[in-house]
Parts: structure tokens; sequence; C-alpha cells
């Protein structure tokens, strides 16, 4: 089957979330679609279940960081329509001081370890997820090093002190 | 070729004396058994080390042991993530007594490139390191050296190293009982 045309994916999210739908843009490889998080397992829902649409694959689920902006935080869901090999983008953006989602598992199975990752990089908090803890990091660390005020270097590096390359 | 020199000693016709510490140390630095715990592409070194063209079995460690309680070395080669840190410590506190560790590489010993929050900056954070071999990877040349460096350490060393108050501290340092 033909992939199915950026506009008519457009039409149909705008259609159905007239106010959910923040922007499109189509980016070179597939379409991006930034939308309200308060509405992201209906969207997802209505992606995976539309007839025409069936995006039933989650390629990657992940987050972002813009610092400095007024919704700092982003959740990025990759979703595939395998019978049309389509692809796009779902991007949610959260405020950093509460960047509470719900999770996606009741669409998709595989969202569970990939929202963990995303909770134990960034810290952002995935509503209803019913196993919420670090899976890669060390269950002791503090920090969720993929923000970018974590410094990324170990401090318990003796050999890189400012004395000894003269500054 | 060149076998295995005995300690110093009094020797005659039909007899040889020594201590019983240096023919301790001989019979131990000649037949050490490295437990390899290869992470990354220093354990590739390792491989070549171990195989025909360089062999470790030389220096009388033929024989590697896979299990701590029989492993007199431990050799670290690679980067060792500080998740994995608790594993590496649990393995040397199953080693019995005499153990010696050597780390392998940039990363065992220092973290080597990857400075970063994951890694830990060296075996020495978590357990007591007896050799260090550098480079990245090292060589299977470097890697011998090391090891005779270690042979040293079990020919010189007093047969009751682990009771002396020095040991002991550096253990206690460690938290390892």
């Amino acid at each position: 089957m033909a992939k199915i045309p950026n506009s008519v994916l457009i039409e149909k999210l705008q259609s159905k979330f007239p106010l959910a739908i923040y922007g499109t843009d189509e980016a070179s490889d597939m379409l991006n679609v930034v939308a309200d998080p308060t509405y992201n397992v209906e969207i997802l829902q209505y992606l995976f279940h539309e007839p025409s649409l069936k995006f039933q694959f989650l390629t990657a689920l992940c987050g972002i960081h813009y610092p400095g902006t007024e919704k700092e935080l982003g959740v990025i869901c990759h979703l595939h329509s395998l019978e049309t090999n389509t692809r796009m983008r779902l991007k949610f953006f959260l405020p950093v001081q509460n960047p509470v989602i719900r999770t996606a598992i009741s669409v998709f199975m595989t969202a569970n370890w990939m929202e963990r990752e995303t909770y134990d990089f960034y810290g952002i908090i995935f509503e209803g997820h019913p196993n919420l803890k670090r899976i890669l990091n060390v269950d002791e660390m503090e920090a969720f090093p993929m923000r970018k005020e974590f410094p990324l270097e170990d401090p318990n590096r003796l050999d890189k002190q400012d004395k000894y390359f003269g500054r | 070729m060149k076998t295995v020199s005995p300690p110093a000693g009094v020797e005659g016709p039909g007899f040889f004396a020594t201590s019983l510490d240096q023919i301790i140390g001989t019979a131990r630095a000649n037949s050490l058994w490295p437990l390899p715990f290869a992470t990354s592409c220093c354990g590739i070194e390792f491989m070549a080390t171990m195989a025909s063209h360089y062999d470790l079995g030389r220096f009388g460690a033929e024989r590697l042991s896979f299990s701590p309680r029989q492993a007199d070395v431990l050799m670290v080669m690679g980067t060792i993530a500080k998740k994995m840190a608790p594993v590496v410590k649990q393995v040397y506190e199953q080693m019995a007594e005499p153990r010696w560790v050597m780390a392998v590489g940039a990363c065992a010993s220092s973290g080597g490139i990857f400075d970063t929050y994951s890694v830990l900056q060296g075996i020495d954070e978590i357990v007591p390191v007896d050799v260090y071999v550098p480079g990245c990877p090292p060589r299977p040349e470097q890697i011998l050296e090391g090891f005779i460096q270690i042979q040293e350490l079990a020919k010189n060393e007093s047969l009751r190293r682990r009771n002396s108050e020095e040991y002991k501290q550096l253990l206690a340092k460690y938290q390892i009982a």
C-alpha cells in the first residue's frame, strides 16, 4: 500500500483533535506533530485503531530537554504504520516543575521499558506506570543525567583538575 | 630455553636448602590461576595473550579459573560501569587469600576515555589493585609484563601478607572484611 500522505494525516488528526494538535512540521524524513500532553493516550489510541492509519508499532519513546524554554521537557514517540510503511513523530512538551504525563502502556506494552528509561534520564513521571523506577543507571543516582544542568563528567576523576592543565 | 630458576639457597650434592617462604613463593608465582573479568576490547587482547602466539601458559597460567574461589589473580579488563561495580567487588570478596588484582587497560585503571556519570573511574575505587597495565588497549606483551609483575609480588611477598596491619587497613578502607 502507498504511504499515507502527510496532508491526510494532518487533516485527520486536526479534525479529530481540533484543540489538542498544537502544530505540525513536515520534516524531510517524516511528519512531526506537537500535541497537548493531556491527550497523549487518546491520540495514540486513535492512531492505533483508526483503520485507515493503523500506527501499531511504537518504534521509540524518549525524552528531550530544551533548557530555558517555557516547556522544557519533552516526550517523543516515533510511530510506524507497518501496512503502509508510514512513520511519524509525536511530541508532547511538559513544564520542568511538574513533568507528568500519562503512561502509554494501555496502547503499547512496549512503552513499559522505554518510559522507565525516559524517567531514568529525564525525570519525567509517567502516571499509571506499573513499575516506574530506574532501569539503566544505578539505583542510588540522585540526578537525571540527561538534563543539561547535570554535569556529564564524573566528579571522582582526579586527573582532570585544572591545576594539571595550568588553568 | 629458560626454565624457572630456583630461589637463592645452599646447594650441594643431593640436597638443596632454602627458606620455606621462597619455596612457596616460587611455587605460587609459577602456578597462578587468573580469573579473567573481560568486558571489552582489552578482553580481546587478553584472548590473544592466552592463545598460542603469546601463550600466557608459559608463565604457569595455563589454567584460567572461572570460579573466584579457586582463582589467585583477578584480571579486570575493560570498562566497568557503575552498575557493575558491586559485581566486581563480590567477585573479589569471593576469592581466597592470597589474591592479587590486575587492572588491565585505561578503563579499568582510571575510567579511560569514559569520563562520565555512568562509568567507574578506575576499579581501585572499589577493590585494591596490585598492578596497573596502561594502554588502550594494551598489547599482549604489556599484559604479559603486568602478569610478570604479579609473579614478582607472589615470589617476594611475605606469606603472611594478609595478617599484616597494613593489609588489614587497606581492606578496611575498601570495607572488605
